[in-house]
């Protein structure tokens, strides 16, 4: 999912660098109202688990491989705006040092990952949990729905990409019906690992997870009006 | 630490970069394998920091792969530990100020 220079040119590139910085922005002055002591650790956690569990690939068909994105799975657990910053500082580490995304390609990759996969990935979260119970387990389930969800939105957002600039001149359906058949099975692994990783935090730490405060406070309002 | 959450997840995230990723699929990803179908690949141009001494998850020098690429893992998770941590206090600390 990380895009190298060349395959979109600099104007597109540039352009998507705009909105990315205007994002990662707004999410400086979001973030800056949700973190507190308890969650700011939560929040370096996060980071720091979804750069290590991006270096997991995972097979997924004949050939291909994938791996976390982690949109999702941060959005629920420290909340959107904590979660665009988180996975921008992944996603600079790994082209800074690693050389894996172009740099040139970098406002691409945070458009992708760090605003389309997080934003759909808690839309999604917060429409699942609006039908599901309310319980924890229905916490995880939302979480794993969300995660599906993320991976081929943020797989969208490189074909609109590559509709707007791509260097290379191959039909639109055909990168469309590729991009999006491929990463809906890599948000099958997905799904599975944010639905893991949320329980695991829902089991030792329900009070932290941001997807959950919202529906504890919810249900208190709730009551309080009765 | 307080929190042993914080301390448990960092372990963890340690041993995954460090040993279990030596055990990753190495095919490429999605991106990367629908650009070879397709045929844009050879469009990709090099990366300004291909030069990096950890550019591709291995360590400069380093022959043994289990080693370089564990140890990449490992400066990969302490670096992102050490910037996400610190913007993250910093945003905190901001938000404490203005009140």
């Amino acid at each position: 999912m990380h895009i190298p220079d060349g395959f979109i040119d600099i104007p597109t590139s540039t352009a998507f660098a705009a909105v990315a910085a205007v994002g990662v922005a707004a999410s400086l002055k979001g973030a800056a109202r949700s973190l507190d002591e308890k969650t700011a650790p939560l929040a370096g956690l996060t980071a720091t688990f979804i750069f290590a569990v991006q270096m997991l690939n995972f097979p997924v068909a004949a050939g291909t491989s994938g791996h976390l994105l982690g949109g999702a799975l941060a959005a629920i657990l420290v909340g959107p705006y904590v979660a665009t910053l988180s996975l921008t500082v992944v996603l600079l580490m790994q082209a800074l040092l690693f050389a894996d995304g172009g740099l040139s390609a970098a406002g691409l990759n945070i458009f992708n990952m760090s605003l389309l996969g997080v934003w759909s990935g808690y839309g999604a979260f917060l429409l699942a949990k609006k039908f599901l119970p309310k319980s924890k387990v229905s916490i995880t389930a939302a979480a794993a729905f969300a995660g599906l969800i993320s991976v081929p939105a943020a797989a969208v957002g490189f074909v609109i990409q590559y509709a707007l600039g791509a260097t290379a001149t191959f039909s639109l359906t055909t990168v469309l019906t590729a991009m999006v058949g491929t990463h809906v099975l890599i948000g099958i692994g997905e799904a599975i690992i944010t639905g893991l990783s949320v329980s695991a935090v829902m089991a030792s730490r329900p009070d932290l997870v941001y997807g959950y405060r919202g529906t504890k406070k919810n249900l208190e309002i709730g009551e309080a009006h009765k | 630490m307080k929190n042993p959450l914080v301390t448990v997840g960092l372990a963890l995230s340690l041993v995954l970069a460090g040993g279990v990723s030596y055990y990753a699929s190495s095919h490429p990803d999605g991106l990367e394998k629908v650009a070879g179908d397709v045929g844009f690949l050879d469009s990709a141009k090099e990366s300004a920091t291909e030069g990096s001494p950890l550019a591709g998850y291995g360590v400069a020098g380093v022959k043994n792969e289990r080693i370089s690429g564990g140890l990449a893992g490992v400066i990969g998770v302490a670096s992102t530990a050490a910037i996400s941590f610190g913007l993250f206090y910093a945003l905190r600390r901001f938000k404490k100020d203005k009140l």
